[in-house]
This record gives C-alpha cells, structure tokens and sequence, in this order.
C-alpha cells in the first residue's frame, strides 16, 4: 500500500462529485482516487449519505411498461468495460491514451511530454523527467495540477511520491526537480496554458503548448 | 481490520462484533441480499425487486434535477441496466446497496450535462478476489441503517443543506447562489449536519 501525503483539495473533489471540473482537471482527480484510498473512501461516504437521501425520496410514478423494458433489457450483450490500469498508469489516463503507451515528443534536457488534451479549457499532459533533472522554472496563469504516476520530484511546495498531487496556483513559481532513483511520470493539468520565465521556453510555448 | 467507511464514525471495535460467529449475510438489508444474489447468480428476480424499490426513488431524484418525464424515464432505465452489467463490483464492504446505486445514478445525471463523460477511477477488484470480513460488512450495513435513521431527525435546514450538497450534488457555491445564503453559512449547515450525524451514530450504535 503505497502512502500518499498529498490529496486532492476538498472544493475540487466537491465539484468533481458535482461533474463541473474541466475535462483535465477531472482526469487528474479520477488518477488520484484510482491511487488513494483515503480520497476514494471520501467519496464513497458521500454516495452513502445520497443513498440514505435515495431511500427517504418519495418515489415517482413510472410508465405502465417500464418493468417489462427493463427485464427485456437485461439480454442485451454489456458495454465494453473501460480499459485496465497499465504499468504506472490508471485507466483514466490509460483512456487518455487511447489504451497506447506514450508516445514521447523530446522537450530538450532529458525531459519528455506527451500532450493528452488541450483546448480552451485547458491543457492535460504526461512528463517524463530523467532522475535529478529539473523541469524549467515556470508560473501559471491560472491552476496546475500535477500527479506523480512513477518515481519522485520535489520542489519549494515539498516531496512528492506516486499518488501524491501538487496544487499551484496563479501566484507559484516552482522548478520541480525529479528524484534520483528513477524517471519521475507526471500527470498535470492546467486550465490555463503556461508560461515560462527563460526567454527561449517561452518563445517555444505555442509549439509545444505547454 | 475493520474500517467505517461514512464518517469516522464509530471506534474500531467499539460495536463489539466478533467477525468468527457472525453470519453476515442475515446482517445485510434484503435490498443487499438481493444485489449480491443478482452478483453472485444473476438472479432475475432478485433484480426485478431492487427496481420495483429503486427506479420511482431515481425517477424522482432525476426530475429533481430537471430532467423531463421521458427523459427521466430512460436514464432509470440506464442507470438499472449499468446496475445488472455491473454488480461484480458491488463490495458490502465499502457501500450498501442503495449508496453503491446512487453513486452510479450520480455519474449517469453528470454525463447528461457534460460535454464528454466524467472521467472514472480504476474500477474496484471483482469481488470473489477477497475474503469476506464478516465484522466490517456487519459494521458498514448498520452505519448505512442508523445514518438513515439519523437524517431524518436532523434540523429541517440541516437536512435540506445536506440533500442540496449530498443529493442533488449542486457544488457548495452554487448552493450560496440559489439561496441567497452566504458560503459559509451553506458551508456551517453542511458541517453541522455532517456533526450531528456523527454524533447520532456515536449514541445509537450498541
């Protein structure tokens, strides 16, 4: 049992539960829940709470048919199930991935990203982080979520392990730095592009679109 | 071990069940029974019972959430088949049958207002992978029971900010919005109520 530090904030497991994160962001949560047990359980006690809330509904009439369509239902063939966690990767990143391990596009450094999603909304992207190297310090416009999926970084916010998750937000400049054992996977969202501080990652923000 | 799932609600051991002598299965409301015999051997009628009880119930909670009579209609219908395709999941130790339901009812009204589906944690082990642990099932199917009981004895303002956070599952700033009612004040409710069933729980358990 892996032991995570780092959880998700409430307001936005709240609005999970709610279905109005961005797309991104709701793929980072859904990672972190697959990895942490103490989150999942959270969520799993506030579906008790609307199942006792169910049993004291007072229920609505159904159409005269609806049993007989249900038990007719029941042979069709199921739905495909979702795909299965693979390697460091839970199935909602792995459905990201369209069920394909990673294809890495080189960021210079060491460092490698592959970008899942990125629209208005926001931007969701896997990094690949050689052991020791550190990611260009950047800020944020807006927040930045960021889950370890393999090894370790740390940096001013503290240390992160697999299952752990950093939150910045507009106003943090960090340089995450991965640790030494082995290539740290991240999982990170923003609901704003980045921008970075040395002149050169800046000029090369729109291609790469981090 | 045995863990309280709903709220650190109840010490460790402090219901005093001794797992070894315990038949957990004459624990289990007969709406858990019948979704384990539905898991466990696919049993026609089991099902046809859980949805005489639970459709009106999700009819209700969906036009609660502004869907219309026919489309409401159909998401029950979806939400109860999800429930026959699924059940190999259900794990008496971590949900009873009607908070397991609800939570499957919840992602299905999400996705009807979303552009792309919710994104999903990696479902949870096929069920006959575990050994059971008589103690927890026992411990989580009367939380699920005393914790129905205890909503309906909480303050009506409780009551309603838990039902707007917890079933209709509007964030808590909307909440704020719709009320008139400053954050912290939907925020306090919430606690509150959250405290007091914990404290409900405390006193009625054995």
């Amino acid at each position: 049992m892996i032991s995570i530090h780092h959880h998700i904030p409430d307001d936005m497991l709240d609005a999970y539960r709610a279905g109005t994160l961005p797309h991104a962001f709701g793929v980072v949560v859904a990672a972190h829940l697959s990895l942490c047990d103490q989150c999942r359980a959270g969520q799993e006690a506030g579906d008790m709470i609307g199942g006792a809330l169910l049993q004291h509904a007072e229920g609505a009439t159904l159409r005269p048919d609806a049993r007989d369509r249900m038990m007719t239902a029941l042979d069709a063939p199921p739905p495909p199930p979702p795909l299965r966690a693979s390697g460091p990767f839970p199935s909602a990143v792995m459905h990201e991935l369209g069920g394909r391990p990673p294809r890495w596009r080189m960021l210079g450094g060491g460092i490698r990203q592959q970008i899942l999603t990125a629209d208005r909304e926001g931007s969701l992207r896997l990094l690949y982080i050689p052991p020791g190297k550190a990611v260009p310090e950047h800020g944020h416009r807006g927040h930045e979520l960021t889950l370890v999926l393999q090894g370790s970084f740390s940096d001013s916010g503290g240390n992160f392990h697999r299952g752990d998750v950093e939150v910045a937000h507009a106003d943090i400049h960090h340089q995450p730095v991965a640790g030494r054992d082995e290539p740290c996977i991240c999982l990170a969202a923003t609901d704003a592009p980045l921008r970075f501080h040395a002149l050169i990652p800046r000029l090369l923000q729109p291609i790469f679109r981090i | 071990m045995l863990r309280s799932t709903v709220l650190p609600l109840v010490d460790e051991g402090a219901l005093g069940f001794r797992g070894e002598d315990q038949q957990p299965m004459d624990d289990l409301s007969e709406l858990s029974r019948d979704l384990i015999a539905v898991r466990d051997s696919r049993d026609r009628a089991a099902f046809g019972r859980l949805f005489d009880h639970f459709a009106p119930r999700l009819k209700a909670m969906m036009l609660r959430g502004g869907l219309r009579d026919g489309t409401a209609e159909d998401v029950v219908q979806d939400v109860m088949l999800a429930v026959w395709h699924k059940a190999g999941q259900f794990d008496p130790h971590r949900a009873d049958a009607a908070g397991w339901i609800y939570g499957i009812a919840r992602n299905r009204r999400i996705d009807m207002a979303r552009r792309r589906p919710l994104a999903q944690p990696d479902e949870m082990p096929e069920i006959e992978s575990l050994e059971p642990d008589a103690a927890q099932i026992i411990a989580l199917q009367q939380e699920a029971r005393h914790l129905a009981d205890a909503l309906a004895r909480l303050a009506p303002e409780q009551a309603e900010a838990l039902r707007a956070a917890y079933f209709d599952d509007i964030p808590h700033s909307r909440i704020s919005e719709m009320t008139g009612l400053p954050l912290g004040t939907i925020k306090s409710r919430i606690r509150l109520g959250l405290e007091r069933l914990r404290h409900e729980l405390r006193t009625i358990a054995p």
